[in-house]
């Protein structure tokens, strides 16, 4: 099957229905192995075991910037080519962005009171994160505020596509301006500035994260094409009763 | 390095992350079920999408008739 087939919802729906059961599975055994990586990785010399919140943090800021980005593509197959299946991928993609920029926004707090002293800091790169988990609570509140899925898709789209200016300002915002938050280290010209002893466990808990996104994106695309064709039966059992 | 000061902040962490990812596999999880019930439920009382009437064949139903 080409990619280009599952732009039908109905083959979307088939292939959904044989795919996540297994990368749920690889998703499970990953996670566990990513775990297991984390529990036994070293120490920081300076940061001491708070290290093993990057394990988190990291991964939860990497996939709330990449389902931006994807909501991003979505939005121009939206206002575009006013693909269905591209409204379905923005709408599915925007808890699940937010739940992980909530999860990068609280572990990061949680290790920068005893590294930095503080919860929290106006700063750039912390601000324009959670500019970005506002703009998620933003665009799931126009979806749930627009009956009409299409003219929802289009507000939402418009309003993802100026949202995305902040993904630069997230990634250079340690570059741009002097912040308290450390620059790139992994992501970055040049190589990643982290031991590989910290750094394979994080590329590994980077990966079980992004398959956990995915079965969650696939898994939540199918809900909504499910309640798209709820939506219309019942407005056919609308207008055949009337 | 004071590390068992910081074992607070350590579990803390990866608890609001498990919820958090808990969390979103149940709602992912409850909401398919939903969708599926009332999905059912709709055809149970024959009503058929445009799209499947036309691949099946068959004539679109009226609600409870």
């Amino acid at each position: 099957m080409a990619v280009i087939d599952l732009a039908n919802p109905s083959r979307f729906l088939g292939f959904a229905n044989r795919i996540i059961p297994w990368l749920g599975a690889l998703t499970l055994v990953v996670f566990a192995f990513a775990i297991s990586r984390a529990m036994n990785a070293p120490d920081d010399y300076q940061q001491g075991a708070t290290v093993k919140i990057m394990y988190l943090h990291v991964p939860g800021a990497w996939l709330g910037m990449l389902g931006w980005g994807l909501m991003t593509m979505a939005a121009l197959g939206t206002l575009v080519w006013r693909h269905p299946l591209a409204d379905v991928a923005a709408k599915a993609a925007a808890p699940i962005g937010a739940a992980f920029t909530f999860i990068c926004l609280v572990t990061g707090s949680l290790w920068g009171r005893p590294m930095w002293g503080t919860y929290w800091v106006w700063d750039a790169r912390l601000t324009s994160v959670l500019v970005l988990f506002l703009l998620y609570l933003g665009v799931i509140a126009l979806w749930r505020t627009v009956e009409d899925p299409s003219r929802a898709a289009r507000a939402a789209a418009i309003l993802t596509l100026v949202g995305a200016l902040d993904l630069p300002i997230i990634k250079f915002s340690v570059d741009w301006w002097n912040t308290l938050h450390q620059p790139a280290s992994v992501l970055r010209l040049g190589a990643p500035t982290i031991d590989p002893s910290i750094l394979i466990p994080l590329l590994i808990s980077a990966l079980a994260f992004t398959l956990l996104f995915a079965v969650l994106l696939l898994a939540a695309m199918r809900n909504e094409i499910l309640r798209r064709r709820v939506r219309t039966l019942r407005l056919l059992q609308a207008s055949t009763a009337s | 390095m004071e590390a068992a000061s910081h074992t607070g902040f350590i579990v803390a962490a990866y608890a609001t992350a498990g919820a958090v990812i808990g969390g979103l596999i149940a709602w992912v999880m409850l909401d398919y079920r939903a969708q599926r019930r009332r999905l059912g439920d709709l055809e149970k009382l024959g009503l058929k999408r445009r799209s499947a009437t036309a691949q099946s064949g068959e004539t679109i139903g009226r609600a409870g008739t």
